[in-house]
């Protein structure tokens, strides 16, 4: 495979509400302009652009087509768009660069999910003859998951409190994140359900965010970067749809992903975990043990933009490379209810 | 580098308003299974899958291929949803010839479609959207203006978009999978029928269809087993805004771009002559002429004198939608699809009844939004150097 890397990161401020359009445009163009002008480059430097939003999340259709006004793509860009996060969008884009046809890619996505009801909306991903009539939330069915856990022993409601804690004190130290610092766990516990086992210490807030990658080739890389975070591998996958017919204590398609990406020898791993229990879950999983650090930016349990936080996953741990702290990372995003679609990226830095 | 990747099989669903008879899941499997057939496929033998459609508010459902992993096979595998607007049909394609260019797969499923009856897809595209003009007329209406202008620009005659609807419609007749077949439509009963929005009339006008399509793409090695595939000569993707100062709406920048890259990835360099057929995405009359003007087939004000002279129907120099286009049937996501596979189908000699004799290089053609969204691929029966 040819050698591709991330050699840029930025994201917005993670909110709980902004002003802006639900079309990104507003988080897009500074954190477009940071990531462009840190590199020293321009939007004429870009061979192909990728982007990930929701039509459902902005209440409209093409949300993508107003997106692309924060580019400004005249003359006119080699561009495509997943209706996913847009840790998918990353994916294509590096697909695209590994044809050889471009040598530079920027990849981004938005959300805004303050515009409405972020449970409800989401519940519009179900089965629309069998489930969604029934409107189980997003919330309810990620509460479904985690009682079956407890129920069968594999994590507790204590080990799911002591994520929260470790996330948002984590988080104290992440600039970018909605939410950080946090009560002891005993205190967590004191705490009323949300909708049990579920307290609102195990789910990620409700954020409007927005992150952009720059990706590039071989030299290009090189040349934009002293330490470029080379992905070793990236790979995806998805379960069934069906909550009763797949194993909801387990993640086969996190499973797959990570064996096709090869994870071996990761020293951080950022989760895409919008509820306690999925981190528990991955873990065990992933085979994790205490040698990797997980989510050291606080993850989506301290500010998680739909369709960016996977996205800014991939971000956070290439930043690790870039700026030398770590040798090889992992990066992993989700989507779909009770985490039925996974993708994993794994990076590596390498000495000149 | 880049890996040679060729399409081996192809198939469609029979196109209707309405497809009560069906869910979405079996309007995918309807197009899946006979492209897998036609491939000479199986279930282990795809690598991944990747999905297209337009607007989720079409159907009322979020993000549908998640519900929809089940049926379209993908599950433990890769899946990988694809939404450009209206070009969406023709992305997927090149994204799931990507994943096989790239060297990752060797075999991947490509499936777009639409199931327009579950919703009214004008309302869906006349949301109000703040700081945007309302397209409360639907596409329509947006596009009725760009015609008009076309007309004034380039001089030509007011019958030339019933002759295009008046063929497509008539093409469609001889293609079993088509939404309108009439094959008694002429280019007076066309003029005749109701005008919707100045200068489109009725007859000019794309139906709205429940439908899907399906590609199977594969690397050389896959190709081996398939008599005649449909190899990819090359592909192009170009964005431009909705609006700018000066844009050009009629022949958009973005089209002329990705049609200059397409030709010359495809080493064309005169495509009227090197060109047997070409699928284009025409969902009005009128932009037969127009796109053949962006895409290079004849200068800037000819391409209604091309149309004119018949020689863009079924025996002419440049057949354009012998399977009768979008004007016969458009499933929104999945026409963009069509127009790639029905440009795959004749170089490999599988178009049935509207099958050009000796086609050996194809266009597929797809455009979205305002005239916007550019995604092309040339096809031939020769494995390119």
């Amino acid at each position: 495979m040819r050698d591709v890397a991330v050699v840029g990161f930025a994201q917005s401020r993670q909110r709980r509400r902004t002003d802006g359009t639900t079309n990104g445009v507003e988080m897009l163009v500074p954190i477009f302009a940071e990531v462009m002008g840190g590199l020293g480059i321009d939007k004429r430097d870009i061979g192909f652009w990728c982007s990930g939003s929701s039509d459902y999340l902005a209440g409209r259709a093409f949300s993508f087509i107003s997106a692309i006004d924060a580019i400004g793509p005249v003359p006119p860009i080699n561009e495509s768009h997943v209706e996913a996060d847009a840790a998918w969008a990353l994916y294509e884009a590096w697909i695209k660069l590994q044809t050889g046809e471009v040598d530079t890619a920027l990849v981004y996505g938005f959300g805004k999910s303050s515009a409405g009801d972020l449970r409800r909306t989401l519940a519009l991903q179900l089965d629309p003859y069998t489930l969604a009539p029934l409107w189980p939330d997003s919330v309810a069915i990620a509460g479904l998951q985690a009682r079956l856990g407890i129920d069968s022993g594999a994590w507790s409601e204590r080990a799911m409190a002591e994520v929260a804690v470790r996330s948002r004190r984590d988080a104290e130290t992440n600039p970018y994140a909605q939410l950080a610092g946090s009560k002891d766990v005993d205190e967590l516990l004191a705490e009323p359900y949300l909708a049990d086992p579920l307290r609102k210490h195990d789910c990620a807030p409700i954020t409007d965010g927005a992150a952009v990658i720059v990706l590039a080739a071989g030299d290009r890389a090189r040349d934009f970067v002293e330490r470029p975070a080379w992905i070793t591998g990236v790979a995806h996958a998805v379960d069934s749809a069906h909550l009763g017919a797949r194993d909801l204590q387990a993640s086969a398609s996190a499973v797959a992903a990570a064996r096709n990406a090869g994870i071996d020898g990761v020293q951080v791993a950022e989760l895409h975990t919008p509820f306690t229990h999925q981190e528990l879950l991955l873990r065990s999983e992933l085979g994790f043990g205490a040698d990797v650090r997980i989510t050291p930016s606080g993850g989506a349990l301290a500010g998680n933009p739909m369709f960016a936080a996977g996205l800014v996953r991939i971000g956070e741990a290439a930043s690790h490379i870039l700026s030398g702290s770590a040798g090889r990372t992992l990066a992993h995003a989700t989507s779909g209810p009770a985490l039925q679609q996974n993708l994993v990226c794994v990076m590596e830095g390498r000495d000149r | 580098m880049k890996q040679p990747a060729a399409v081996l099989g192809t198939g469609q669903t029979h196109h209707k308003a309405k497809r009560p008879d069906v869910s979405m899941a079996g309007l995918c499997r309807e197009a899946i299974d006979r492209a897998m057939a036609d491939a000479q496929v199986g279930w282990d033998d795809i690598d991944a899958v990747v999905m297209g459609k337009a607007p989720d508010f079409f159907e009322g459902v979020m993000m549908p291929e998640l519900f929809l992993a089940d049926a379209l096979g993908a599950v433990g595998k890769p899946l990988l949803r694809v939404h450009t607007a209206g070009s969406v049909g023709g992305s997927t394609a090149i994204v799931a010839a990507s994943l096989v260019q790239a060297g990752v797969h060797d075999r991947v499923l490509a499936v777009a479609w639409e199931k327009q009856s579950e919703s009214n897809a004008m309302w869906a595209l006349s949301i109000p959207i703040p700081f945007n003009m309302p397209v409360n007329a639907g596409a329509g209406g947006y596009f009725a203006p760009h015609v008009r202008s076309y007309i004034r620009r380039s001089g030509a005659p007011e019958h030339i978009g019933a002759i295009v609807a008046a063929k497509d419609r008539r093409n469609g007749a001889i293609n079993p999978y088509a939404h309108l077949r009439q094959p008694d439509i002429t280019v007076e009963s066309v003029q005749a029928s109701q005008m919707l929005w100045d200068p489109i009339r009725y007859d000019e006008t794309c139906p709205s269809s429940d439908g899907a399509c399906a590609v199977v793409i594969g690397g050389a090695e896959a190709a081996r087993s398939v008599d005649r595939p449909g190899w990819i000569h090359a592909t192009a993707m170009r964005s431009e805004p909705t609006t700018y100062a000066g844009r050009d709406q009629v022949n958009p920048q973005a089209g002329r771009d990705a049609a200059a890259a397409l030709w010359r990835q495809a080493g064309i360099s005169d495509p009227l002559n090197e060109i047997d057929v070409a699928e284009i995405y025409v969902p009005f009359s009128w932009f037969e002429p127009m796109w053949l003007e962006t895409l290079g087939f004849v200068p800037q004000g000819q391409g209604w004198k091309l149309t004119e002279s018949g020689e863009t129907a079924l025996g002419g120099q440049l057949p354009v939608n012998a399977s009768g286009g979008v004007l016969s049937s458009n499933p929104i996501g999945a026409s963009g699809m069509l127009r790639f596979a029905e440009a795959a189908m004749q170089v490999m000699g599988r178009a049935g009844d509207h099958q050009v004799d000796g086609a050996r290089k194809t266009l597929g053609h797809a455009y979205g939004g305002g005239s916007q969204f550019f995604a092309m691929w040339v096809v031939g029966s020769e494995q390119p150097e």
